[in-house]
């Protein structure tokens, strides 16, 4: 059997039946051994895109994504694509075609040292030199990618060892001894926890991406249910908690809600839980939730302490974490402190400082098109984002009420992740509606995957928030720069219909705001692909908004004080 | 404070490329670094001196950790650690200052390793503290050239 071959055979062991790609010089082998194979391959029109895919298909299902790419530049367009995957923790193998073994280090034509280049965003790589350790390798990068805290993991694979023809052996049991994650929690440091979370009088919890990751949404509901605990999550963990419950706070951080950010702000206790307490929802360090024990649950020990001083660490998975948790809280004789004055207070911060805009007439408000496409699809499609003023509304004015169904650039901010992302996670979720919420900046940055979903008919449906700005910029060179609009003014613009129909997909301008419900319907029930620009308001800024720097209390605009 | 990591990592290519570049990359200084096989020719040792001043050591041991190729690392505690550097110096010498230089050498227990018309090139085995000592006194004399190893560390048996 081929090195192609087995590795056709070891991506099916791992369960895997769709991969993302294009071919190229050095994955001849490979995509000869796939054109027998039953593996479904979905070609993209640059390789970007098909890591973006790989991503958003595995977010959507949690299974792990898989794209190729072809050695040197092929490899490097992927490169974005696994940065992305890396910070947002999404399980991914990345396989990319290598020169020939006896030509490495040679400068030989696409030769580029992927494995070198991915190194800072990778969870691990692999080089194989040796045919034989294929099916080794794609097991442990498999099983690398998937556990612990998820991430990208790239296999760079030489033409030659493609072409070898030796023995298939499968892998035998997995060897790894640097590598073992801690999934259960100690069972001290949970008992400290529920200690402290049963006498906190003032309690909030933020809640991450791991949630969703460790599947622990109903853990962490039983949870805040229980004890009556206001619940803010991140932007990556929008979905962990449904925003139709009155415990939740929404999103929390610089384009936080204002109750978000007051209950963290005057909280006694903080549980973090899968979340990173990262710089956008941190604000301020020294001032982030400062009179409060911080309880930190996460899978990746390094993550605690590491920007906030923690007073109760848990390493571990957190549905067996927050699990533990709820049964020890259970357990306790004592009657836990009384949360409801402090819920009196976070129903005030939400009366009186709830998410608003104005409407301007005339004006097709871009918060309008998220509430439409809300109230549209129920709440219950997978929303994709690209990154930008268009992603912040999408976090704030849509109700987030299942896991995985938000797919956003979180730690990268990618321009051009949506869409691609969208496709991979419709292919994923074909029972779903998938839409891509983009802005006009972003979208063009992976446009040419229309062709992709046009071929493969995969109806994703794209929506513009079309400001003529690359508008958060835009929005800080208003706020802090003096409005001088330095190169974000797109005054050159493609007709984004008359694109979406060159490429076969339906395509539709929306200028008036009464035609923004039936368009979103028309493109859902048109199932092909769609994009619909919608010319919104052009100088509208996303509020409530931290500046740089301050604490998260020290919110701008949007919210009513 | 400096801090000594004995780190245990599978004897496979790049991984000193990788634990290179997370300490670049997180802004961790490395001292001194040695690295040589062990006892298990598929396990390798990397002793790693580092300023903690800058860094908390924990961060630094987190994201060790982290690396896959990373089995296991120890925070030498230096009252239970005996540690070794080794250092090669060519020091400028002729006839007449050749017998001080030989008897600096000899007071460190150090070995004359060659003998050439203008120069001696000495090697000393010692603590850091040590290697500086003998350093300082052959400066004078003119120092050529000095190759140093990294700082390598084992924990003392047990009493």
């Amino acid at each position: 059997m081929k090195g192609s071959e087995i590795i056709i055979e070891s991506l099916k062991a791992a369960g895997v039946d769709t991969i993302f790609g294009l071919p190229g010089g050095m994955v001849i082998p490979l995509y000869d051994a796939l054109y027998d194979s039953d593996l479904r391959h979905i070609l993209v029109r640059h390789e970007q895109g098909a890591a973006h895919m790989a991503d958003g298909y595995a977010r959507a299902t949690g299974r792990t994504g898989v794209c190729v790419a072809t050695s040197g530049p092929g490899a490097t367009n992927l490169v974005t694509g696994i940065a992305n995957a890396y910070m947002d923790s999404t399980p991914m193998i990345a396989i990319t075609g290598q020169a020939r073994s006896d030509l490495i280090g040679t400068d030989a034509f696409q030769e580029a040292d992927i494995t070198g280049i991915t190194e800072p965003i990778v969870k691990h790589s692999y080089l194989i030199k040796r045919t034989e350790d294929i099916p080794r390798v794609f097991k442990e990068a498999f099983y690398i990618a998937s556990t612990g805290r998820p991430g990208p993991v790239v296999i760079d694979i030489p033409s030659d060892m493609q072409l070898e023809d030796i023995g298939y052996k499968p892998a035998g049991r997995l060897n790894l001894p640097g590598y073992k994650p801690t999934l259960k929690g100690n069972m001290k440091q949970i008992r400290s926890a529920a200690t402290a979370i049963a006498a906190a009088e003032r309690p909030v919890i933020y809640a991450g991406g791991g949630v969703i990751t460790a599947g622990a949404e109903k853990e962490l509901l039983a949870l805040a249910k229980l004890m009556k605990i206001p619940v803010t999550t991140t932007l990556m963990g929008l979905g962990a908690f449904p925003e139709n419950n009155d415990l939740s706070l929404g999103m929390l951080g610089m384009h936080g809600t204002g109750y978000a950010n007051y209950a963290v702000t005057h909280c006694d206790l903080l549980l973090g839980v899968g979340a990173r307490f990262d710089d956008r929802v941190t604000g301020k360090i020294a001032t982030f939730a400062r009179g409060a024990k911080k309880i930190h649950i996460d899978m990746d020990p390094a993550e605690i302490s590491k920007n906030v001083p923690i007073d109760i660490p848990i390493v571990g998975d957190a549905r067996d974490v927050l699990g533990g948790i709820v049964a020890e809280l259970r357990k306790l004789k004592r009657r836990p402190k009384q949360t409801a004055a402090w819920m009196d207070q976070v129903i005030a911060w939400k009366q009186k400082h709830p998410l608003h805009y104005k409407d301007f007439k005339g004006s097709i408000m871009p918060q309008y098109v998220i509430e439409e496409i809300n109230r549209i699809s129920k709440s219950d499609a997978i929303l994709c984002t690209d990154v930008g003023q268009h992603q912040m509304w999408s976090c704030l004015f849509y109700t987030h009420i299942k896991p995985r169904h938000f797919i956003s650039s979180g730690g990268l901010g990618t321009m051009g992740f949506g869409f691609p992302a969208a496709i991979g996670a419709k292919v994923g979720r074909p029972d779903k509606i998938v839409i891509d919420i983009a802005g006009d900046g972003s979208f063009q940055m992976n446009i040419q995957e229309l062709a992709t979903a046009v071929c493969y008919d995969i109806p994703v449906v794209v929506c513009i928030l079309n400001n003529g700005f690359l508008g958060m910029v835009r929005q800080w060179q208003e706020l802090f720069w003096n409005k001088r609009y330095s190169d974000t003014v797109i005054s050159c613009q493609p007709d984004f219909a008359a694109v979406a129909e060159a490429y076969g997909a339906l395509g539709m301008t929306i200028t008036d705001k009464k035609d923004v419900s039936d368009a979103i319907r028309t493109a859902i029930k048109a199932r092909r692909p769609a994009v619909l620009d919608f010319h919104v308001r052009a100088e509208e800024n996303v509020f409530p908004m931290v500046p740089a720097g301050k604490s998260i209390d020290e919110m701008i605009g949007g919210h009513r004080t | 404070m400096k801090h000594t990591l004995s780190v245990l990592v599978e004897n496979k290519p790049g991984v000193l490329a990788r634990i290179a570049g997370l300490f670049s990359r997180r802004g961790f200084n490395i001292d001194s670094l040695a690295v040589g096989i062990t006892e298990d020719p598929d396990v390798s040792r990397m002793t790693i001196t580092v300023d903690a001043a800058e860094h908390p050591i924990e961060q630094v041991t987190k994201q060790l950790h982290k690396l896959i190729n990373v089995i296991k690392i120890t925070d030498l505690d230096p009252e239970r650690t005996v540690a070794r550097e080794l250092s090669l110096v060519k020091v400028s010498t002729d006839a007449k200052t050749r017998g001080e230089v030989m008897q600096i050498a000899e007071i460190f227990r150090a070995r004359i390793l060659d003998v050439g018309k203008k120069s001696l090139t000495i090697e000393v085995t010692g603590t850091t503290g040590k290697i500086e000592a003998l350093e300082q006194l052959l400066r004078p004399h003119g120092v050529v050239e000095i190759v140093r190893t990294g700082r390598v560390a084992i924990e003392r048996g047990g009493k």
